[in-house]
């Protein structure tokens, strides 16, 4: 007889398990609906939508690079007003939250996204301040203290839903940018965005991204992101959500003893469809052989040598 | 729709030089591909090679539920496959993406492949009603030429271009088009080879006002759609351009909305 309760509550964001698709490789839902039930994935953090409509970066926008991989789309997304006609009809079958990942180019934009989305039937809003893609603003504002204290406050004034801020690993201390996104009225976090990388085609002499860098994610950054996840614990008391290289229950398992109340998948799911699934039944699978009976029970429960 | 699938492998041959056949046991993919669609395959489990690998489906047998892949080594993920046994299991991603049109409207076909463009050629021609179909071919040079025979069968008419002139025409596949093209009255050009190729095979046929499909290759992260990694560039119907996905809204385009980089 299972006694295990999966579901979580993360400022005000239920959810029946603590595994969410990550922003920008789940698309809106609609091409991974036709592998897996989305009934059983927790949440979904939809592609990084932007005020207007936007192209992306020229192709090849990926490279394999071991253990992970280079993206470079540059926030290809049919901008926030598109998502909400079309998109938040199709997700809304499915009882899975919907978190929508928003970036602007300018602080102005990032908060007539928030207002728009006000009024949408979303659970939460992710602010994408960690984009290493796109040329202006976006990445900016996530890289120093001030910034991060700056665009949160502000579109914290203009966004009724749950604010997750997502955080850059391209910094020197993300404890100290994480404090500043908390001081400012985030009531949750999300790390870590991709690394910035590159890969060179040595016999062209040239990057094989067509962006030239690119970020990184997948099984190769596993170790830095459970790092940062651990630091940032350590500092705020919001929830945290745990991302980078998840593949396995195992995996989303270090990221919650490491502090993170939930997890999201993003790689993962564009080998395996299914990805979030598996993760979530290997949480399972985890709890049981642990006698843990509440998703909340292995936050947090790390031991450090001494 | 495609379907996340454990398959069989029934064996692995070496066909030439560097290519390899697979045949799988899939009573799904065999009933229900078409010619332009391929299958995305995750060459081992684990991280040594970790995004799945695109292989153009070249042909099926309906009747015993398998189909055939051509595929040449060229990094760390067709090596892989390349050492597969039968009796293994892969792991594959199918029938992905958007198949060649063919339109019984079409009669007279020309298909222009180069290289390991070729493979999804051979289930196109196996599946079209066309009347009239010419193959033009081009490799290398005379080591890589393959499936030549099943070419021949299948068409009224093959005809070889080899870079070096080691077997049939020396010169592009292209010329050999265009020498024909005026004569032979095409309904349609099938084209899917090397980006040079395929730009020069547009401009033929833009030239003569022919009809032509061209399947493209990019890198792709997922190959189901859901990513935004294999983008092409293509002109709207306001007269702009957008990017669209290769895997989901291709491989397979029409050659005048392409916009070649
Ligand atoms: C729609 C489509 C159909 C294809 N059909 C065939 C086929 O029938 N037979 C065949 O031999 N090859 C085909 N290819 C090319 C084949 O996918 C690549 O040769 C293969 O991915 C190389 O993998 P690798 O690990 O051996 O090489 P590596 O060079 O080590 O691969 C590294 C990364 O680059 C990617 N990559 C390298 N070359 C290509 C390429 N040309 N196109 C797309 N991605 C590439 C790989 O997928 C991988 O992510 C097709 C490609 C596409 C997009
Ligand atoms: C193809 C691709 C596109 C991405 N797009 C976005 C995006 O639009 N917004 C965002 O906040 N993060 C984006 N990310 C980052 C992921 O959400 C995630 O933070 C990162 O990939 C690390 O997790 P992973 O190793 O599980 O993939 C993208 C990642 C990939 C691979
Ligand atoms: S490869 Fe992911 S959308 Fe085409």
């Amino acid at each position: 007889m299972s006694n295990i309760d999966l579901s979580v509550d993360i400022c005000g964001i239920k959810m029946k398990n603590p595994v969410i698709a990550a922003s920008g490789t789940f698309g809106f839902g609609r091409e991974h609906a036709g592998y897996v039930d989305l009934n059983r994935i927790g949440g979904i953090s939809v592609k990084g939508l932007t005020l207007e409509p936007r192209a992306g970066n020229k192709p090849p926008r990926v490279a394999e690079t071991p253990a992970g991989m280079l993206n470079s789309v540059g926030l290809q997304n049919p901008g926030v007003r598109s998502f909400i006609r079309e998109e938040i009809p199709f997700l809304r079958q499915y009882s899975t939250a919907i978190i929508a990942n928003i970036a602007g180019n300018t602080t102005e934009e990032y908060c007539e996204m928030a207002e728009i989305l006000s009024d949408a039937d979303i659970d939460a809003v992710e602010l994408n301040v960690s984009c290493p893609n796109v040329k202006a603003g976006c990445v900016a504002f996530g890289n120093t203290p001030q910034g991060i204290a700056e665009i949160t406050s502000l579109v914290r004034k203009y966004c009724n839903k749950p604010l997750i801020v997502k955080l850059t690993p391209n910094v020197t201390s993300i404890a100290d940018i994480a404090k500043a996104a908390e001081d400012a009225g985030a009531d949750a976090l999300s790390l870590i965005n991709t690394l910035l990388g590159m890969a060179i085609d040595i016999e062209t002499r040239r990057p094989i991204l067509a962006n030239n860098t690119g970020g990184l994610s997948g099984p190769a950054v596993k170790p830095v992101a459970v790092r940062m996840v651990y630091e940032v614990c350590q500092t705020v008391k919001i929830p945290v959500i745990g991302m980078g290289g998840i593949f396995s229950g195992k995996d989303a398992v270090e990221f919650m003893l490491a502090g993170a109340s939930a997890v999201m998948v993003g790689t993962a799911c564009l080998v395996y469809p299914d990805a979030c699934i598996k993760v979530c039944e290997g949480i399972e699978e985890y709890m049981r052989r642990h006698g843990f009976e509440r998703t909340a029970d292995i936050t947090g429960k790390l031991v450090l040598n001494t | 729709m495609s379907k996340l699938l454990k398959e069989e492998i029934i064996s692995v041959e070496k066909a030439t030089e560097g290519i390899y056949r697979m045949t799988v046991a899939s009573d799904y993919i065999s009933a229900n591909a078409e010619p332009g669609q391929f299958v995305n395959i995750k060459c081992c489990e684990g991280v040594q090679t970790l995004l799945r690998r695109p292989v153009s489906i070249c042909s099926t047998d309906r009747a015993k539920g398998r189909y055939d892949l051509y595929f040449q080594v060229k990094g760390a993920g067709t090596k892989i496959l390349a050492g597969k046994k039968s009796g293994d299991f892969i792991d594959i991603l199918g029938p992905l993406g958007r198949s060649f049109d063919l339109d019984i409207g079409y009669r007279r076909i020309a298909v222009v492949g180069g290289g390991i463009g070729i493979f999804p050629l051979l289930f196109l021609l196996n599946e079209s009603k066309a009347v009239v179909k010419r193959s033009y071919l081009g490799f290398r040079s005379s080591g890589y030429i393959v499936l030549q025979e099943e070419f021949r069968q299948k068409s009224n008419s093959l005809e070889i271009a080899t870079d070096d002139g080691s077997y049939g025409m020396k010169g592009f596949v292209t010329d050999m088009l265009e020498r024909d093209i005026l004569s032979e009255e095409f309904d349609m050009i099938y084209a899917c080879g090397p980006t040079p190729m395929l730009k020069k095979v547009t401009e033929i046929a833009k030239k003569h006002n022919v009809r032509c499909q061209i399947s493209l290759e990019q890198r792709m992260g997922c190959g189901f759609g859901a990513c935004l990694t294999c983008a092409c560039e293509t002109r709207t119907e306001e007269g702009g351009s957008q990017f669209v996905r290769v895997c989901a809204d291709g491989p397979v385009f029409n050659s005048e909305d392409v916009i070649f980089q």
